[in-house]
């Protein structure tokens, strides 16, 4: 790690922050409010074409014949694409890709890509689709991942031996050792439900294919770069020729990471007519492009002593993947991964296996890969306090790892501030004087949990740095921000603006920052595991340094002063030990550039060498940890068996709160996107491979009346590594809200859900075995 | 985004005007669309025509006919009918009915002769045109088979208005318009068991009005639903009950169910085990039971609308006795 990568949590000037710690609108927030934000639907170029997708109405077949003869002919129409048209495979992960943008020979779900069609207007667009012809020839259609995992034969991939996607064991420690020799296991089978993020902006893109030979590609991704390698690779273009663009997003939360068929069928569409092409997606084509959370059946046997201290976890887990590798094989990992923390235990193994099944691909949402694995294991520690007729707070208490400890898969644990988000959370709820006392039907539970702020894995291998930015310094007072960072509604373009105004002591009004495109800005990896704070703040501060050492220089020699004595801030140059004296920003700028001509500066971030010494054990290795606490109170109606989480307290460890107004509403989103995990959501595949619902009337995301009041409590512990000490805000803070709940229910009518998602016809059940005497 | 199928609206200013536009080829009523424009959408219909309602004069608006007979325009929002003080205190029921329709952005558009002209549903019919066929359609559109009745010849289609119940509690009928003139039509004659379309209505008729006699004295009325959310879904299960209690003790109670099968289904007997029992006593309690038994006796849901129906069975005792004890109270 280079010493540009660190920069201290307070500037080493000693200023008092002016904008960094403080709320504040996000640079696109009235825009947003007022309508004024352009998504990438309302894109409209002169000559523009609209495409549409053919879909697979079949689970799983060979395709014998596909004949585009008469929707070619039909007037209106300017290409139709299949295929053979696109048959470079692509994948997200390099050693994984497995997509096309369109079935080739085969189709794995239905709603699976065949065909596209490009016309004058969406109407001849789908016209034209019902005249393709598609012959299948089907095939066993696998829905359930044990008999995937089991059965080889037909195979979804005909490149792999069988239909597992990934298998991951790892042990560290004396597993079984320390399981024989525990004075309490429990052990137990957990199931999670598929989930998906329901991004309110469906997917679109829009491609423009220029004389010079440059290809232009709107995008509602959030990687831009991911996207703009895949579309140079797959349409056989230069990099240097294709220039991606992410216009204002509508919500990702995962959903919008990977490469899209779409992005690609456009790109070629307008390459082949000429024209600038439009795609977007129905609803239900986002519920078939999914990539959302993976359903999981997982198995925990965990070994205790009698006074509540974990010895051994011992996982299996099995992954329905879908159809398609997506990030599969990092989930496999994370899936293990990053259960070591914020507990210190002993030994741990798991076994992880990722199977192939004929349904809508998963992928990466909000929290990826281990918040299934979460609410198993704090179900599990909340098992081991009632066993132990322990507090389930004091159980985490004991078994808190501390800061700065190495995880025993040997991850790096820096900053921790697991115990004040306990204990926060203990206080605000009441915990003492009302868990286990609330009259029965009501009940409190609480869960922690512990993510990561990016990761040191570039998914694709490269010694580049992982996020770069660039500043524009003008005579008139303005800076302009280049960042390859994708602000998808988390706030990255308003936190490089704060930055920047901080260092450079500017009114933040002055600052514009432009994102996401791959002309304009340098390389970042895009919004995904959490990593835009730490990894763009920092490579933020870093070319703001350089910057400011100029300016300060230009100041100090005007003044005919020490440098030490020019202060910046809120829009000027100060002399610290001359208050009368003082230059606007414009002025400042206008001094430096006359003395070290143009102005600008660039900076990076790279993270250090991180991770485990084996195969994979850089795949969650962070730079730094955020840790989370909840405590949920629940009403269980035990006519009806419906759940209320009336009250959710989230006591979240971001390091340093950047903007407390973007870190309150990150905790929010989360934690009900959580909460309805719990209760409501569940992307579901029939038995004929058909999802059930894909539509926001049958999949039912909350209302405003179906989410609790929820108190968001930020903890900073002030990492030594993060910009001004921060760390993620995104994503950590969902994954407490689904075991919490699950412990809540537990106190409240004492039955112990382990199947997600808690529903009405569930836990009625449940308190139905409970009455009859079965186990709780 | 879904695209509505090419089709003409035309805006006719009459009742007389309407009548003529609906006798024309594949025409079709049009007020809210909150229900319309889904299902066209989901290529369900197939009009040339629209008929928009918004224009025609006299289908909107609440009142009250000497006789104490709410008279509720057929364009009302539903929106109105479940705020309005005359809906409210005469008829409890169907104020609450039309208060849970959808979400409060519906039922500002919704009306309530659509809400009670509403469409049967079904999970495998209220789907995208793309959808069905991945499913190979159903008896309802386009199809030969059920899916939710292996083996059955009968759409079994939900039912899924909310205010229908409501207003069977309430001996509610419609003022239909015809070209031959106008007639009312209880709507205890208006549905027919046949999911495909469950309305006894020619294209040609158009609701102008729906009419709640007066009640008797003492009425009181509730309506509950099962629905997963607090807002927006359709009922999974929805439950409508009168109890007339003059002088404290209860003379005559109805209850009504929807989101069974093609029509609501009254549940029998309701009148037997309530009549002469006081309010607050520990007797109408115990026939508030019987009744809620009697309910899961006779109502059987099927696989038809979302939500296990086994789950959904063993709700309706638990909403009849709920509403009752809402109405009650």
């Amino acid at each position: 790690m280079a010493a540009r990568d660190q920069h201290g949590t307070n500037p080493p000037w000693g200023d008092t922050f002016r904008v960094i710690g403080r709320p504040g609108r996000k640079v696109d927030g009235l825009a947003k409010a007022t309508g004024a934000a352009l998504y990438t639907d309302d894109l409209q170029l002169p000559g523009m074409l609209h495409a549409r997708t053919l879909r697979s109405t079949v689970p799983h077949a060979r395709i014998v014949r596909v004949d585009t003869s008469r929707a070619r002919a039909l007037p209106g129409v300017h290409a139709v694409l299949t295929g053979a048209d696109l048959p470079e495979r692509y994948g997200v992960i390099p050693w994984t890709q497995d997509e096309t943008a369109l079935a080739v020979d085969k189709v794995r779900f239905i709603g699976d890509e065949v065909a596209a069609v490009a016309a004058v207007d969406e109407d001849t667009a789908l016209q034209a689709l019902d005249l393709i012809e598609v012959e299948y020839e089907p095939l066993h259609a696998f829905l359930d991942p044990e008999e995937a995992r089991t059965r080889a034969e037909p195979r979804i991939h005909e490149d792999k031996r069988d239909n597992v996607s990934k298998h991951v064991r790892l042990e560290f420690g004396p597993v079984d050792a320390e399981l024989a020799g525990a004075e309490l296991i429990v052990e137990g089978d957990y199931s999670f439900q598929s989930t998906t993020h329901a991004a309110i902006e469906p997917h679109c893109a829009v491609a423009a294919h220029d004389p010079s030979g440059t290809l232009t590609l709107w995008s509602s991704t959030q990687i831009t770069h991911y996207v703009h390698r895949t579309v140079a690779r797959v349409l056989g273009l230069p990099e240097s020729r294709v220039r991606v663009i992410q216009p204002c997003l509508g919500g990702a939360f995962g959903g919008k990471s990977d490469p899209f068929s779409l992005e690609l069928c456009v790109a070629k569409l307008a390459m082949m007519t000429g024209r600038p092409v439009k795609m977007l997606w129905t609803r239900e084509e986002v519920f078939y492009a999914h990539r959302g959370r993976h359903a999981m059946q997982m198995h925990y046997r965990t070994g205790a002593t009698k006074d509540g201290r974990i010895r051994a976890v011992d996982a299996k887990l099995l992954i329905d993947g879908g159809a398609y590798s997506s990030f599969g094989l990092v989930t496999t990992y994370y899936a293990g991964q990053l259960l070591t923390g914020p507990y210190a235990f002993p030994s741990y193994r798991f076994d992880s296996t990722r199977v192939f099944t004929n349904k809508p691909p998963c992928g990466p949402k909000r929290g990826h890969g281990s918040v299934q694995p979460r609410f198993a294991f704090e179900t599990q520690l909340d098992e081991v306090a009632h066993a132990l007729g322990l507090d389930p707070i004091e159980v985490r208490r004991r078994n808190f790892q501390g800061a700065f400890v190495e995880t025993v898969n040997g991850q790096r644990v820096t900053s921790s501030g697991f115990l004040q988000c306990l204990e926060a959370v203990e206080r605000a709820s009441g915990w003492a004087e009302r868990h286990g006392k609330l009259p029965r039907g009501r009940g409190l539970g609480v869960a922690g949990s512990m993510y990561i702020s990016g990761t040191n894995y570039p998914v694709y291998p490269n010694e580049l740095p992982q996020a770069g930015i660039q500043l524009k310094v003008d005579r008139s007072g303005l800076v302009l921000a280049f960042t390859g960072s994708n602000d998808i509604g988390q706030g990255s373009s308003t936190l490089v603006r704060n930055i920047v105004a901080e260092e450079l002591g500017m009114d933040p009004a002055d600052v514009r920052v432009v994102a996401a495109d791959t002309d304009l800005c340098p390389v970042d990896l895009g919004a995904y595991s959490s990593r835009v704070t730490f990894m763009v703040g920092n490579a933020t501060i870093d070319a703001c340094r350089k910057l400011r050492r100029q300016l300060v220089e230009a100041v100090a020699a005007k003044w005919e002063v020490d440098a030490a004595r020019v202060a910046l801030g809120a829009g000027h140059a100060h002399d610290a030990e001359d208050p009368s004296r003082s230059l606007t920003t414009r002025e400042v700028f206008q001094l430096a550039e006359a003395r070290f001509e143009t102005l600008g500066a660039t900076g990076s971030y790279d993270t250090p060498e991180l991770g485990g010494k084996y195969r994979g054990g850089t795949i969650g290795a962070s730079p730094a940890y955020s840790f989370t606490a909840h405590v949920a109170e629940v009403e269980v109606d035990e006519e009806t068996g419906r759940v209320t989480c009336t009250q959710l307290w989230v006591a979240h460890d971001c390091g340093r709160a950047l903007n407390p107004t973007l870190v309150a509403g990150q905790i929010e989103g989360s934690a009900y996107m959580g909460a309805a995990e719990a209760t409501l959501e569940h992307h579901q595949i029939d038995g004929r491979g058909l999802h059930t619902g894909p539509s926001l009337l049958d999949y039912p995301i909350p209302t405003s009346l179906d989410v609790p009041e929820l108190h968001a409590i930020v903890v900073e512990s002030l990492d030594p590594e993060g910009p001004y000490g921060a760390k993620e805000a995104g994503e950590g803070p969902l994954h407490p809200a689904i075991p919490a709940i699950g412990n809540a229910i537990f106190d409240a009518v004492g039955v112990r859900l382990r199947d997600l998602p808690f529903t009405p016809a569930r836990v009625l059940a449940a308190l139905r075995a409970q009455a009859a005497g079965g186990r709780g | 985004m879904l695209r509505l199928p090419q089709l003409q609206v035309a805006r006719p200013r009459t009742v007389e005007e309407a009548l003529a536009l609906l006798g024309g080829e594949g025409a079709l009523p049009f007020a809210g669309g909150t229900d319309l424009l889904p299902n066209l959408k989901h290529r369900l219909l197939a009009p040339q025509t629209l008929v928009s309602l918004a224009g025609v004069e006299g289908l909107s608006g609440v009142s009250v006919d000497p006789g104490g007979a709410l008279v509720i325009g057929a364009t009302t929002r539903l929106h109105e009918v479940a705020e309005h003080p005359e809906v409210r205190a005469r008829a409890p029921a169907l104020a609450m009915a039309a208060g849970l329709v959808a979400s409060p952005q519906i039922r500002r558009m919704g009306t309530l002769g659509g809400n009670v002209l509403l469409d049967t549903r079904c999970r495998y019919v209220n789907q995208s045109a793309f959808w069905r066929k991945s499913l190979g359609h159903c008896l309802k559109k386009d199809g030969a088979v059920c899916h939710v009745v292996p083996g059955g010849q009968k759409c079994v289609a939900a039912a899924s208005n909310d205010t229908a119940p409501a207003l069977l509690t309430l001996g509610a009928s419609l003022t239909v318009a015809t070209a031959a003139g106008t007639r009312e039509v209880p709507l205890e004659s208006l549905w027919k068991p046949d999911g495909v379309y469950n309305r006894r209505l020619a294209p040609n008729e158009l609701v102008t009005a729906i009419r709640v006699p007066a009640q008797a004295a003492g009425h009181r009325g509730a309506y509950l639903k099962l629905r997963p959310r607090e807002s927006f879904d359709f009922p999974l299960l929805g439950v409508a009950v009168r109890v007339d209690a003059a002088g404290g003790v209860v003379q005559s109670a109805d209850v009504v169910v929807v989101a069974l099968q093609a029509v609501p289904r009254r549940v029998t007997g309701a009148s037997d085990e309530l009549a002469g029992k006081a309010l607050g006593t520990q007797e109408l309690e115990a026939a508030i039971v019987a009744v809620g038994a009697r309910a899961h006796q006779q109502c059987r849901p099927l696989p038809n609308v979302p939500g296990d129906p086994d789950y959904r069975r063993e709700m309706v005792p638990v909403f009849v006795r709920r509403a009752l004890r809402a109405a009650a109270g």
